[in-house]
């Protein structure tokens, strides 16, 4: 069976972009554009993955999905996209310390990221 | 010509001579800038040799290896902001574990390249590197010359910059591989994306010249008696095309005008922006009514629609920079996020007062109340 990516961001473009791009490489994919939507999805989906956006209605909307998916499925993967540039140092700095135990992410990545490399890192995280 | 120094540590000659091979006949120029900008490479293969050329040369971007044979990258980094030196860390890196990235990023690192990179990777980097440090360097000028333009702002608008560029570069890469086959109807729909990012981009740099004379303040402020009438006109002309193919309809409910002392400048940019926020965010078939009225020297604007509304938590979020309320009613809505902030400032400066009255699916008031300035 196809594993199931569960992709969130509220940029429609990347969005879509990204769905194509996970989709080609093999997976089924669900898609949400908001924290709220993405939280309404994993009460009935177990996704087998997560890739999701930080700033999305609140500046680390991204951290807080990752905390609550984790809370829920401690064995799913969940994959932060952003540009890691000065505007998310900003809002790593706003959470300094608490940041690193409570978030549970599995990787950050830069949302420039190659499709070679994405792929290798999801195949990495579901094990295949 | 401007020269930038680049200090590359790494352990490996191959990827120092790579990457100095790559930067050296590369220049960076921005729309901004007057000039263009070189860089000079400069070397080191241990983190110890590192720190010593950053001691004496102080070079402008750090593009650092973590794996080093004496010390670790992240504490030649530490080491940076230890020295509170004013330099921008690439860290150059089989990319961040988790722990990496965010140690990393709250030290400092301003950007991760991935190993194997290609020499377009460096240059893209270096090239944003580059204009972020001339906007800092700029931004401090300006400071010291009293403007004040905050660094965050800059920083929030260069996301806000990237992230249609980000979508359009997507679209473009996928239309060149041909990913949905040769006929072109298949990228309809992509296109069509593109050129609402390009509209969008389009408003938010004419937001930002509405800004920039804001910002600049009142020494340019052209106080004269304004017909305030002609000038919510004008604004209704301007949006009707768009109204038209909306199907809203756009009423000024005052028949005679008055004459205001203002900026003509500054009352256009704050009717240009409430009509048509009133006109994007309305219905089809919706209205728009517009009311002005003067009372000795307050003048009150009133800007009502039937559209979607706004809940009451977001009512005071509207008015902060880059802010757009994200709904599904909104997602096919292009805005830059400044218009009402733009629109607030403006009001401040004319003593005056914002009040919004409003019901999600019933629609929205702006009442504005200026207050004539006595010179």
């Amino acid at each position: 069976m196809k594993k199931k990516i569960l992709i969130v961001d509220d940029d429609m473009d990347y969005l879509f972009q990204m769905r194509l791009k996970v989709e080609q490489m093999g997976f089924e994919t669900i898609t949400a554009e908001s924290q709220a939507e993405a939280e309404k999805i994993i009460l009935e989906i177990k996704p087998d993955l997560c890739i999701l956006d930080l700033m999305m209605e609140s500046d680390d909307s991204g951290f807080i999905l990752s905390y609550k998916i984790k809370r829920k499925y401690p064995d799913v993967p969940v994959i932060i996209a952003t540009a890691v540039t000065a505007e998310t140092g900003m809002t790593f700095d706003v959470h300094a310390d608490e940041s690193t135990q409570w978030i549970n992410a599995d990787l950050f990545l830069d949302k420039g990221i190659r499709v070679d490399q994405l792929q290798r890192e999801i195949k990495k995280l579901l094990k295949l | 010509m401007a020269t930038y120094k680049i200090l590359i540590i790494d352990d490996e000659p191959g990827i120092r001579e790579g990457t100095k091979r790559i930067l050296q006949n590369f220049k960076v120029d921005y729309p901004f800038m007057d000039e263009q900008i070189d860089f000079q490479v400069l070397e080191a293969g241990t983190g110890k040799a590192g720190i010593e050329i950053i001691d004496s040369e102080l070079p402008e971007i750090l593009l650092l290896d973590n794996k080093l044979p004496d010390i670790q990258g992240v504490e030649v980094l530490e080491y940076v902001k230890s020295k509170h030196y004013d330099i921008i860390v690439v860290m150059i890196t089989s990319y961040a574990s988790l722990e990496l990235a965010v140690k990393a990023t709250r030290d400092g690192a301003f950007d991760f390249i991935p190993k194997p990179f290609t020499p377009q990777e460096i240059r893209a980097s270096v090239e944003n590197i580059t204009k972020q440090i001339f906007l800092k360097r700029m931004t401090q000028t300006l400071n010291n010359t009293g403007k004040q333009i905050r660094f965050q702002f800059l920083s929030v608008l260069s996301h806000e910059l990237k992230a249609p560029l980000n979508a359009i570069d997507g679209y473009m890469k996928m239309i060149k591989e041909r990913q949905f086959g040769n006929s072109v109807d298949a990228y309809d729909e992509m296109l069509d994306r593109s050129i609402e990012r390009i509209k969008g981009m389009r408003q938010l740099i004419l937001d930002l010249l509405d800004l920039t004379k804001i910002e600049t303040g009142k020494p340019t402020q052209k106080l004269e008696i304004v017909d305030v009438r002609k000038i919510v006109q004008m604004a209704v002309d301007t949006i009707r095309p768009y109204a038209i193919q909306k199907d809203v309809d756009v009423y000024i409910n005052s028949r005679e005008s008055f004459e205001m002392k203002a900026d003509p400048g500054e009352i256009e940019i704050i009717m240009n922006n409430l009509i048509s926020n009133a006109v994007k965010y309305n219905k089809t078939g919706g209205r728009v009514d517009i009311f002005l009225e003067k009372k000795v020297d307050k003048i009150k604007i009133t800007v009502s629609d039937t559209g979607i509304g706004l809940k009451t938590e977001d009512k005071e979020k509207i008015f902060d920079d880059f802010v757009r309320i994200k709904s599904s009613q909104t997602r096919e809505v292009t805005g830059s996020g400044l218009g009402l902030s733009i629109v607030k400032k403006i009001v401040d400066m004319y003593q005056g007062s914002i009040d919004v009255q409003s019901e999600p699916d019933k629609g929205t008031s702006f009442i504005i109340t200026l207050i004539e300035p006595e010179k």
